[in-house]
């Protein structure tokens, strides 16, 4: 067991990949001697060269595109997008190819390709550094979208998208980087494309994925100091959403809370809410509350705290299910 | 504050009629390929020299001329009956290839089995060449399906509507090709061919792919068939300079080769296709014709061209000039193209009557292979869906 930051785990997760299947590239801006700008890919051009870990122009929809055509000749290319705001260049690339040459072939043309995306905010940074758009590839058949919350959980996940015949649209969040956490390299992980439990309880449903995991996990110990206890599910997977256990926990609390950092309207977060008002309508104590981020363009930095759901935030919109 | 002459609006009612001159500059705009132009066929059907490119023709033989020349008039036949069909109703839309079939066909019969070829929408000559069934082309336009050969076995990638797209995921193929050593002497030596229209050069996604390209040294080679026309915008609106002229910016070579003239078109996509084999890519081929058809069968060009410039055009076809060489200078008898003309009926009347057969998908078709393994929560739409439709069995 092993004690690692999340980058960490998911340099581990890609070179663990990268060993097992030589059709792995790793490919991006600043990736190979720099080792990516969170430093990610560090160290991995030096052990598997300049054709396993490309430096790439500069050029998002290059980057993708390129490694739609690496993939339909049988690579399995690994793409790091350097910041959330600046996937949107390679956004055709990824709605009008990567998402549809398997259903546009029937099968016969599949897309291995993992793009990597360090998203979320508070990390105080310029615009286009810390947005979150994963409702704008949730939405698109064809793609598969994660979240990673944990160290642990990272490097099992990327190393199942690379393993994936989909496309899988991998969301990290950054501001959770360098948040250390045991690693078990000898576990058997879930499967990709499942949410978790993470902690039991039984007053009301908390769920979340990404960055703000952990702010759930800390409301939840905030009030269990008061008596009450929240069950936290980390979604981890936002298409296909893995609701099931979203939706026992709901029959058994009676009451759900959402918490992301995206704007809410036409969200994830809108989503779950929407799918658990079908499936528990009757078990409902309370409406479905959402805790995200507003819907403005991420703010400038000085706005950030105001802007993210916190721990108080989150705690308030508790109080408001459990006083319904 | 002075105002450029050239940016003042023009506004006198004696300019809204092109003069005399201006119609000639127009015609000569589209028609005249300029002195760099490659042609091995002229359009009177003489066959001319070219001192870097004949050994590319070299071993292009009588029996050769004649398959190049079937060829043409067999993708001619179907692609006159795919206009057809759509007036008939039978298809949604269809994209014609007329005066474009030297182009494609040239091309696509340089390229060696293993070679890769990513199309665009009108490359129905390209794919005739790999082996795709033009069978297999109307499931694209009749709206039951967006392609049915395999772009693996046949080389030949699915169609790409996004303009530009395939110009990044061809370089990407390439780059693989690269990768896995199969550029150098060998006899197993690959290449790539990308084809795309005048309008897509303006795209983003074909100045990437000419960048990555050309920083990977990927054996790819960039065909752009400047058939003059982007729907309703000429070339003009595209570009400054001819267009084979950017790639000296991206650092590799590029030539502007007749695009009506089968033999031009296949000795210099052969000639590209080896530089890029042998390392030496990426190549730039503009292939230099005119679009003698609409954009598509919704599309209208009497609104924006002049129907001089088509007149213009029809003398340079490219399947004339090969028949007219081929009895001129090798006396070749009536009965040859009587034979051609009558398979090139039979391709099109199975062509038809496939269209008319081809049953509607069936209703779960939508749900089918969106994703390689299954997503739980399409797959319960799926069996919603089902449900919902065998509702109304027996209504």
């Amino acid at each position: 067991m092993a004690v690692l930051t999340m980058a960490k785990a998911i340099n581990d997760g890609l070179r663990a990949a990268m060993e097992r299947d030589p059709k792995v590239l790793v490919m991006g801006e600043d990736v190979g001697k720099l080792g990516g700008v969170f430093r990610v890919t560090d160290g991995l051009q030096k052990d598997f060269g300049e054709q396993r870990v490309l430096d790439t122009p500069l050029a998002e929809s290059g980057i993708i595109g390129t490694a739609v055509g690496l993939a339909i000749r049988g690579f399995r290319p690994v793409c790091e997008i350097q910041f959330d705001g600046f996937v949107f260049p390679g956004y055709d690339q990824i709605v009008s190819q990567l998402a549809k040459l398997h259903f546009r072939s029937q099968g016969k043309v599949p897309m291995p390709v993992v793009v990597r995306i360090p998203f979320g905010g508070g990390i105080g940074a310029v615009e286009h550094h810390s947005e979150s758009p994963e409702a704008l590839f949730a939405h698109v058949a064809g793609l598969k979208v994660v979240a990673c919350s944990n160290a642990d959980d990272a490097y099992w996940m990327i190393q199942q998208a690379i393993a994936s015949d989909d496309p899988v649209i991998f969301f990290e969040p950054k501001r959770r980087y360098w948040d250390k956490a045991e690693v078990d390299v000898s576990a058997t992980p879930p499967p990709l494309h499942t949410s978790r439990l993470v902690r039991p309880g039984s007053a009301l449903t908390l769920v979340g994925y990404g960055p703000v995991l952990k702010t759930c996990l800390e409301a939840a110990t905030a009030a269990a100091a008061d008596g009450t206890e929240l069950e936290v599910i980390d979604l981890r997977t936002l298409s296909p959403l893995d609701l099931d256990p979203v939706f026992d926990s709901v029959r058994r609390t009676g009451r759900l809370v959402v918490v992301a950092e995206a704007p809410s309207e036409v969200s994830v977060a809108a989503e779950v809410a929407a799918r658990v008002q079908e499936q528990c309508f009757h078990s409902l104590e309370a409406p479905v509350l959402r805790v995200t981020g507003f819907d403005t363009p991420y703010p400038p930095s000085k706005c950030e705290e105001d802007f993210l759901p916190d721990l108080d935030r989150v705690l308030d919109a508790v109080d408001r299910s459990l006083g319904w | 504050m002075s105002v450029p002459q050239s940016w003042t609006p023009v506004t006198s009612a004696d300019t809204a009629v092109p003069t005399h001159d201006q119609v000639v500059a127009g015609l000569k705009a589209t028609d005249e390929g300029g002195a760099d132009l490659v042609q091995l066929l002229t359009p009177e059907g003489e066959r001319v020299t070219d001192p870097r490119f004949d050994r590319y023709a070299a071993d292009i033989d009588l029996d050769t001329l004649k398959n190049l020349y079937r060829d043409m008039v067999l993708v001619r036949r179907f692609d006159r009956e795919g206009n057809a069909l759509q007036r008939q109703g039978q298809l949604g839309i269809w994209v014609p290839l007329l005066g474009q079939e030297a182009a494609q066909v040239g091309s696509g019969r340089a390229l060696a089995p293993q070679d890769m070829a990513f199309p665009s929408y009108r490359e129905h000559g390209v794919a005739w060449t790999r082996g795709v069934d033009p069978t297999d082309l109307l499931g694209i336009f009749r709206g039951t399906d967006h392609g049915t050969w395999d772009p693996i076995e046949k080389r030949f990638h699915l169609y790409t509507i996004v303009i530009g797209n395939q110009c990044l995921n061809a370089t990407g193929y390439a780059m693989g090709q690269k990768f896995e050593g199969k550029v150098g002497d060998g006899s197993d030596a690959e290449a790539t061919i990308c084809y795309f229209g005048d309008g897509a050069t303006s795209q983003g996604d074909v100045h990437e792919g000419f960048v990555w390209a050309a920083v990977y040294d990927a054996p790819v080679v960039f065909y752009c068939q400047n058939n003059q026309w982007a729907i309703s915008e000429p070339t003009e609106r595209q570009t400054r300079v001819p267009l084979y002229k950017r790639a000296q910016g991206y650092g590799f070579p590029g030539i502007r080769v007749d695009g009506n003239d089968v033999l031009a078109c296949l000795a210099v996509t052969r000639w590209a296709l080896e530089e890029c084999r042998t390392g030496n890519g990426p190549v730039l081929v503009e292939a230099f014709t005119y679009r003698m058809d609409a954009h598509t069968t919704s599309d209208d060009p009497t609104r924006y061209r002049l129907a001089d410039e088509l007149e213009l055009w029809k003398l340079k076809d490219p399947i004339e000039r090969v028949r007219v060489n081929l009895v001129r200078e090798h006396g070749v008898e009536q009965g040859f193209f009587d034979g051609i003309q009558a398979e090139a009926d039979e391709l099109a009347a199975r062509f038809r009557q496939f269209c008319v057969d081809m049953p509607p998908p069936a209703p779960d078709r939508m749900f089918s292979k969106v994703y390689a393994e299954p997503s739980p929560t399409l797959e319960a739409q799926r069996e919603a869906f089902l449900a919902y439709h065998a509702s109304f069995e027996g209504a």
